[in-house]
This record gives structure tokens, sequence and C-alpha cells, in this order.
């Protein structure tokens, strides 16, 4: 049996809804006083919702199962408020849980935000000790290893300097180096590469996977960065309201968290008006239904996408318009984008249905998010965008045979463009 | 096969559960802690901790003036500037103390809602940091008091030894007082409106700013209930000579001591899992 470091048993949190209290004691004692006698708490808000009864349960986590072996790199995403925070918060005993239990194997060294603990008057060096200490570091333990902080933080210059003169980008250094170097079994961490630069953000990252991988580290991270999720995580959990909602592959987490649910895919869209960008809220030549051409939303690596689009005018005048089409990764990263070469003429208040072919020919197998944008342009040469729907549907791209010679292809290293096998010189 | 883990995390505590040991562990932080508001207190000052110095020697000038000169409540057969002095110094450290322990969940919510370690140890590094300003403050006090000593205006008694004794006391009460407003304030800010004012009237309470000779004797019992006077008394018996040592109303003391405390640590141990929600 592979040893656990975290076991995570039917754990539930609750909290409270409104006001915890009034904030104050006589704001509380006058609900209370006001409750007793049947009458309205004067302290409720004008106009809030009465089928929320102030004190009414909201549970951030429900029922919570979880099993986190040893040397795992486990990824948490979900959307906020979905529970990853509160989870973590658990974990790291900053509060206890309302039910379950919680087993942990090993010390935790928590990284939830960007220099907790640090004071601002004490220098760096000063604040290396005091976090350390923080995280139960023993004085000693941090003498060994305080080289070695200094040297991976980068600030060696300004060590001695007070922390309260840092740049935000070197008070992360900091903290991190510490709780990078703290003899922890398990690493939590929550957003905190956000500030860092990206050499940093991939020497941490580097660290980490080495953490887990040659330490056998446990490693908890939490992130909005799909990127990061990939490269650092084995193991993903997707969380929705308090629910985990998936476990298992970093790839199938991040589709489903991109909001990819195949049982409700159509290749049929009619477009209705909350579905346009916002700052093209009524254009006057508008796309108005998109057909794509593949039952399911599959195509097969090699071929190209052909689709459809009724397109609408609400002009007086003839319109000559272009159509764009914008590709993304499933974690929102651009990969390209393909406009018609000669414009498209719509007569005045009238439609036209056209078909198209889009080159996905190259994109690797995966699933990605098509974007439309209808433009005119104007008398300068410049473009006017009448109609924009971003991210509005999306393909998946299946593997063939002959793709990468049957090999995985690494979308974290080798981006989702595959130009073909590399040929030799006669 | 049931693994063991090093750490369970459940809901509810028992009454009282006090991890002592794992205080212990991190002693290094308690310390780390008293260096760092120590430090941080006098950081970017020219006098630095001089400043510990200054105030109580201002504030016995004030009393020595206007207590002493105006209102003429000082103790008979001492100089007046030390009487004042000993009420003040021991009097400053059990004040500062309560006030910033009463301060701990609310000023460190920063910290304390980003990693866990024993909460309990915020207050006793409070109580640790006050001391060494006592200390100083308490040097001071003793070479003033050596040289009324050789003029031969004062005569300490052997009851100086018990100053231990009654530093460990006023840490004590001032840590029961300060979590218990601690644990409270977490919810309600009330407390913390009213701390520096309640503060202020249990000074005069006790006999700081007068001599216990002006309390009517009817009202004695009662006074003497505080356990802040029979402190104040003794340190006074012990380096002035005044008065005499009362052990009765110096257990009576402790019992109350005893009992604050108790109840701050088993309110304390009720709020430090789940304070962080409400903070």
């Amino acid at each position: 049996m592979e040893e656990l470091a975290i076991k995570i048993e039917h754990v539930s949190k609750q909290y409270r809804l409104g006001a915890i209290g009034g904030g104050s004691l006589k704001g509380d004692l006058q609900s209370w006083w006001a409750r007793k006698r049947g009458k309205e708490d004067p302290n409720s808000k004008i106009g809030a919702r009465t089928d929320i009864k102030t004190g009414e349960k909201f549970l951030a986590l429900d029922d919570i199962n979880l099993e986190i072996k040893k040397g795992e790199a486990l990824g948490i995403i979900g959307h906020n408020g979905a529970g990853k925070s509160t989870l973590l918060k658990l974990l790291s005993r900053v509060t206890a849980p309302t039910t379950g239990t919680i087993g942990i194997n090993g010390r935790i060294a928590s990284m939830l935000e960007v220099g907790t603990g640090f004071h601002p008057e004490l220098t760096g060096r000063e604040n290396i000790y005091m976090n350390g200490a923080i995280l139960g570091m023993t004085k000693k333990e941090i003498d060994s290893k305080i080289e070695e902080i200094i040297d991976f933080s980068e600030v060696r210059q300004f060590i001695d300097t007070p922390v309260k003169r840092y740049s935000s980008g070197m008070y992360v250094k900091l903290a991190f180096s510490v709780a990078a170097h703290l003899d922890s079994e398990i690493m939590i961490m929550d957003e905190v590469l956000a500030v860092g630069d990206m050499a940093f953000q991939k020497k941490c990252l580097t660290k980490m996977r080495e953490a887990a991988d040659q330490e056998g580290r446990t490693v908890l991270y939490v992130s909005h960065n799909m990127n990061t999720i990939r490269q650092l995580c084995d193991r993903c959990v997707v969380m929705d309201h308090g629910h985990i909602i998936f476990d298992g592959g970093v790839e199938e987490a991040i589709a489903l968290y991109m909001g990819f649910n195949r049982e409700n895919y159509s290749n049929h869209i009619f477009i209705n008006p909350n579905m346009r960008d916002p700052n093209w809220p009524s254009p006057e030549v508008t796309i108005e239904e998109i057909k794509l051409d593949t039952p399911n939303g599959y195509i097969q690596f090699g071929e190209r996408l052909v689709f459809s689009l009724r397109v609408q005018s609400r002009l007086d005048r003839d319109a000559d318009v272009f159509v764009r089409v914008m590709i993304k990764t499933a974690a929102g990263s651009p990969i390209t984008m393909s406009a018609v070469d000669s414009p498209i003429t719509i007569p005045s208040n009238g439609e036209t249905t056209k078909e198209f072919e889009l080159n996905t020919s190259l994109l690797i197998p995966a699933s990605y998010y098509l974007s439309f944008v209808l433009y005119e342009i104007g008398n300068i040469g410049a473009d006017n965008n009448l109609d924009v729907l971003r991210d509005i549907c999306s393909v998946t791209v299946i593997s063939s045979d002959s793709f990468n010679n049957g090999m995985a292809w690494n979308p974290q290293w080798w981006g989702n463009i595959s130009i073909g096998a590399l040929k030799r010189g006669e | 096969m049931e693994q063991k883990f090093s750490t369970v995390i459940v809901p509810k505590t028992k009454l009282l559960d006090f991890h002592f040991k794992e205080v212990l562990k991190y002693r290094d932080l308690v310390f780390l802690l008293v260096r760092r508001n120590f430090v941080s207190q006098y950081k970017q000052t020219i006098l630095g901790p001089l400043w510990a110095l200054i105030q109580p020697l201002l504030t016995t000038i004030v009393f020595t003036v206007v207590f002493g000169r105006l209102a003429g409540l000082a103790a008979d057969g001492v100089p007046s500037f030390l009487f004042f002095m000993s009420g003040n110094i021991a009097w400053h450290y059990f004040s500062s103390c309560l006030t910033q322990t009463a301060n701990t969940f609310t000023g460190n919510a920063g910290i304390l809602g980003k990693v866990y370690f024993p909460r309990i140890v915020m207050p006793i590094s409070t109580v640790l940091t006050n001391l060494i300003s006592f200390s100083i403050q308490f040097v001071m006090f003793l070479v003033l008091l050596a040289i009324y000593w050789a003029k031969g205006a004062v005569q300490p008694t052997w009851y100086a030894l018990m100053l231990p004794a009654l530093l460990l006391q006023m840490a004590m009460l001032s840590l029961g007082v300060g979590i218990i407003i601690s644990s409270l304030t977490t919810k309600y800010r009330d407390l913390k409106m009213l701390i520096g004012f309640g503060v202020q009237l249990w000074m005069y309470g006790t006999p700081v700013a007068y001599d216990i000779g002006i309390v009517p004797q009817r009202f004695m019992d009662v006074y003497m209930l505080n356990p802040m006077t029979p402190i104040i008394n003794t340190f006074r018996t012990a380096f002035l000579g005044l008065g005499s040592f009362d052990l009765l109303h110096y257990l009576i003391s402790w019992g109350v001591t005893i009992l604050i405390l108790f109840l701050g640590l088993l309110l304390f141990n009720r709020v430090e899992k789940t304070f962080m929600d409400t903070v």
C-alpha cells in the first residue's frame, strides 16, 4: 500500500450567512431582543432577501473525501468560491472543520499568501528567521539553511535592508525561498507565484517539481494559471460549490474547468444578444447562427473544419464585411487567427449564409475555443469591429495513428501546433 | 490497514486541552517574536530603547506634581518621587501586557489567518517583551533607590526577594484578563473601545497614584479583592519599606489571579480554532 500524506474524510465546513453577529455587542443584543418580541430585526439590511435569514447555514465544503499520496503534486482548480482556499485553510490548521477528520502525515509548510508574517521594519535576514519560525523551523535549522535561502531568493544585495523598502517581487521571492527550504513533508501553495517575474516563477516550479520527484515531498497547489498547473501537477482536482467534481488527470481536469461540457455539446448555435462581447452590444451587422460541419465537435488531426455562418444586416446600404476566426487553447492561450481575404457583401437589411473552411490541420489533438469577429475596413484602412463572439464554440481535435509517430505530445513544452515531421536533406 | 497520522484535525476540542509540549517546540518563535516586538518598537527613533525610560519618568514627574504636591496623596515618610515611580513601573508593566494581549487576535489576524502555530505563543511573547521594558525601567528605579537609600531616606526590606513572584503574578493576571478580552473581541469590537478606559479606571482602583491610607476602612474588604492592590502594596513594602506585608490579602490576590487565568485559557481554548472565521 502506498503511503498517504493526507487523508480527508467527510469534511464539511459551515459558515453562517449574513453578518456574523452585528459586529458589535449592542447590535447583537438589539437583534436578539427584536427576535424575542417577534419584530423585525432592526439590523437587517433594507430590502435584504427575507428568505435568507441571518444565521442560515452555508456549506463552503460539503462532505469532502480526498486521499493524497506521499510525493504527489496535486493541483486544485475551481472557480472563485468553489472552496479551494477553505480546504487549504483547514489543512494548514488556520481554522477547524465543522465535521469530519483530516489526517496529516508530516509537517506542513503553507504559503497561502505573499510575505505572511513579514514585519516591515525588520531586515530581510531577520524576516527569514521570523518567517521560518512561524512555519515551525527552529533557529538551528534556519542557521544551517540561511545561505541557501538567500541565494535562492536572489535578493542578497538587499538582505540587510528593512523589507518595507522591498518591491513586491522581492517580497515574494524571499517568502517563497523560506517556505521552499523548510524541511516539511507537505507544501501548500495558493497563488503565490502570481507576483514574481517569469524567470523566478520557472525556478519555483522547478524547485517544487524537484521537491515532489526527488525528495518525496507532497505538493498541493491552487492556481488559476493552467499552465503552471500543467507544469507542476501530476494529478488534479476540480472543485465546485464545495464539492469535488473531478479527480484525475491534469488535462481532463483543465478541460472540465474551462467549461468543456461535452454532454450539452451543440454544433449548431443560435446567437442571442448576451453571448456577444459587451463592448459591441448592439451591432448593426450580426452573426445570427453558427453551424459546425461536425456532429459532436470532434475532428481528426490533419482535417479542416468546415462551418457556416448566417449573417444579418440592419444597415440601409450593402455592407462589405470580413470574418475572422480566433483559436484558443482550452486553458485560454491564443493559438492563431484566420480571416477571409476578400469581403462578403451583405445586402441592405438582408441576410446571407456562407460556408467557410478553417485550416485546423496543424492543431495538435486537444480541445480549442473558437471566437468569431465580423469587421469592416474603414476609409483609412483600419479594421472596425461589428460583432464579436468570444469563445462561442469549441472543437476537439482527436489523434490519428500517424500523429507524432504515435507518441504522446507534451503541450507544455512543445506548444499546440504541429508542423509535421522533420525532413532529412538529400 | 489503518494508517497512523502525525496530526489529526477534528472539529471539536475538549473543554481544556492545552498543548504545553507544542508551545515548547515553538520556543524559538517566542524568542523571535519577543525580539521582533522589541526591536520594531524602537526602529526609526533616535533615542531607541531610551524611550522605555523616558515614558515612566515623565509620568512619574506628572504624578509627583499633580497627585503628590497639589493633591497631597503620596505616603508619608518616603520620597514621593520614589513612591510614585514604584507604583508606576509596576502598573505600566501590567497595563501594557494587558492592552497588548487584548489586541493579539485582531492585531495579528494577518499572520494568524495564514499559518498555524499555537496561538498562545502570541500573548506569551507579548508578556515577555514587556518584561524587557520593565527590566530597563527597574534598573533605573534601582539606581534612584540606591541614591535615596545612601541618603537614608528609604529602607528596603527582605521582601524584595519576592520580586519574581510579583512579576509572575502580574504576567499571569494580565495574560488572563488580556486573553479573555481578546477572545471576546474577535466577535465584539466594543470591548476594544472600552479597554483604554477600563485600564485607567482599574488604575484608580489600585493604589498607584495615591497611598492606600486614604481608602476608608469600610471599603477595604472590597478594595482588596482587586488582585493588583496587594501586588503594588507588596512591591512598595519590599523596596520602600512602606507599610507591612499582608499575607492574607496577598494569597487572596493569587487565588483571583489563578481563577482569571484559568477562565482566560478556557475561553481562549474555545475560540482558538475557529476565531479566524469571525475576526
